[in-house]
């Protein structure tokens, strides 16, 4: 190796970090250590005017593992993550094959479709509440015309979580939806030629062409869903602020309310600990399940 | 049967549609009537602007708007020249330690920036950056997102332009601003219309670290406007509600075509 090149390859590594400093040390400040500290502050217990914080391992987990509310929670974001995702994707499809079909007036489809995606969820909030409202809501004046009484959509255990779960799949479906109809449009025409002399029928070229080829898209969706399934909480501060009773509560929200209408943050901390750590296995997912070249390459 | 099928179809697909944008007609309903007759659905009522009046009286809102405007800018302005730099190095500087930091940076995409908000809200104090706009923006600026958005675009920019404008003497921030910044331009455009309508629309951490309405931004502004303890009605809450997604919605429909080619150059590539 000449001299020449040596200092080369080393102006290169000094460009080369150089040119990351600004972004490692916002990412540093605001990601990774705020994560480091939060598994650090999980460890103590909170400080009070008697006792100040002292190392107590993991005993904050035992409390948490303890505590019916947790369960509740975390029951509630499992039950809100498995209703809001297959139903949202499914939509998505349907809504992308119909956007990208003959039918008239598509253009109007693909834009009311994808509207919400474009709204505030607080707003989503205000909106949906206007469906929801007891006795003067369009939902209770729509079951009024067939006769069926007042319904509390919000304010009853049994209904609320499904009434969040609902805005959000109203929210995300056209979200989805524009990521199906861009695969839909790399599919070669000549494929469906090619069923049509075969004589094959719609449903059968849907179910044996097109879903296959749409796999990609759709894990790359479901990741992205999944990540949802945590953080699309905020109209929960509008709707019900989780209740009744917590029947709609969801993790993020419980860890904003531990955090800071509580102010028990190590608590907070090892809830969040344990939501990093299911986002992490989320992560694991993508880079080993999903196919690296088509979004990492 | 044939025949009628794809008109069942057609019809199923705008009554799905019209489910979909009702919650945003009716708002825009109820924003123009009195509140009586907004939920007795008195069809020949009059239009009025009363519940604008009062909505815009009841709150600082053209503070807000002045907030979530200066928000979006100094995000957006803070992501393009971190995500540029960083995208930059990633897609031409070859160094050591780079695939290592390179994956460091992709685990970002997971630990999102809501579910830290223990910890982010005891840096925000640390910094002084409680209740301003920038300490709203900050933890945003430097996105796993942006960094890899840009290094796909600038990996691909031809080699021949960047070794011409290098032979003609141009220095390494001198190529990245003459050469790349420009071939980039159409995905600059789509992170800008993501980046606009994700921070106009943000609402966790906004809520968290502004207490006064000097810093909130609109969607602040709008949770403390509406909660119940205010009692304010629906019609006055609907006006609020179109007056703060109004200017976004009418962005979105104008530069539809965009926003659909946005999130999908943000999303895919």
């Amino acid at each position: 190796m000449t001299d020449a090149f040596r200092i080369a390859k080393r102006r290169r590594a000094i460009h080369g970090w150089l040119l990351l400093s600004p972004a490692l040390v916002m990412l540093s400040t605001f990601a990774f250590y705020p994560s480091v500290a939060t598994l650090w502050a999980s460890f103590f217990s909170r400080e009070t005017r008697r006792h100040p914080s002292e190392f107590i391992g993991l005993d904050n987990y035992r409390f948490l593992f303890e505590d019916p509310t947790f369960w509740k929670v975390a029951g509630n974001n499992l039950l809100y993550a498995g209703v809001t995702i297959p139903i949202s994707i499914a939509l998505a499809l349907v809504m992308a094959l119909w956007a990208n079909s003959k039918i008239p007036g598509k253009s109007f489809l693909r834009t009311a479709y994808f509207t919400p995606t474009v709204l505030p969820m607080i707003a989503a909030g205000n909106l949906w509440l206007f469906f929801y409202t007891p006795d003067i809501g369009v939902l209770d004046q729509l079951f009024g015309l067939v006769g069926l009484g007042s319904m509390n959509w919000l304010g009853r255990p049994e209904t609320s979580l499904w009434a969040i779960c609902i805005v959000t799949i109203w929210k995300e479906s056209g979200f989805f939806m524009i990521f199906y109809l861009a695969a839909l449009q790399t599919i070669p025409p000549e494929l469906k030629e090619a069923a049509d002399i075969e004589g094959a029928s719609r449903w059968t070229y849907t179910r044996r062409i097109v879903l296959p080829l749409l796999m990609p898209t759709t894990l790359f969706i479901l990741v992205n869903a999944l990540i949802n399934s945590v953080k699309l909480i905020d109209h929960l501060f509008i709707l019900t602020k989780g209740g009744p009773s917590d029947s709609s509560k969801l993790i993020l929200y419980y860890i904003w309310e531990l955090s800071f209408a509580f102010f028990d943050s190590p608590m907070a901390a090892a809830t969040t600990v344990l939501v990093l750590a299911v986002l992490g296995i989320v992560a694991a997912l993508q880079f080993g399940l999903l196919d690296r070249r088509t979004h990492y390459q | 049967m044939t025949r009628l099928m794809p008109r069942i179809e057609a019809a199923l697909a705008l009554l799905l549609a019209l489910v979909w944008i009702s919650p945003l007609l009716f708002a825009l309903w109820a924003a123009f009537h009195a509140t009586t007759d907004a939920v007795n659905f008195t069809l020949s009522a009059p239009l009025i602007l009363d519940n604008f009046r009062t909505a815009w009286d009841g709150a600082p809102w053209l503070r807000y708007f002045l907030n979530t405007f200066l928000l979006v800018t100094l995000v957006l302005a803070g992501q393009f020249f971190l995500c540029t730099l960083a995208g930059f190095a990633f897609a031409r500087v070859e160094f050591r330690g780079k695939g290592t930091v390179f994956t460091l940076i992709l685990l970002q995409l997971f630990i999102l920036p809501e579910v830290l908000i223990v910890k982010n809200y005891a840096i925000a104090a640390s910094l002084g950056l409680v209740d301003t706009i920038a300490g709203i923006g900050v933890p945003y600026m430097a996105s796993a997102f942006g960094i890899f958005l840009m290094r796909q675009a600038f990996k691909g920019v031809p080699m021949e332009l960047d070794e011409a404008a290098r032979v003609e003497g141009c220095s390494l921030l001198g190529v990245l601003w003459r050469v790349y910044v420009p071939a980039a331009r159409p995905t600059y455009i789509a992170y800008a219309l993501v980046s606009v309508a994700t921070h106009w629309n943000n609402f966790l951490w906004p809520l968290i670290v502004t207490n006064t309405e000097s810093a909130r931004p609109l969607t602040v502004g709008l949770s403390i406007f509406g909660a119940p303890e205010n009692g304010v009605d629906i019609s006055v809450i609907s006006a609020a509600t179109v007056m703060v997604i109004a200017p976004l919605l009418v962005l979105f429909l104008v530069f539809q075509r965009q926003f659909v080619q946005a999130f999908l150059r943000a999303g895919i590539k």
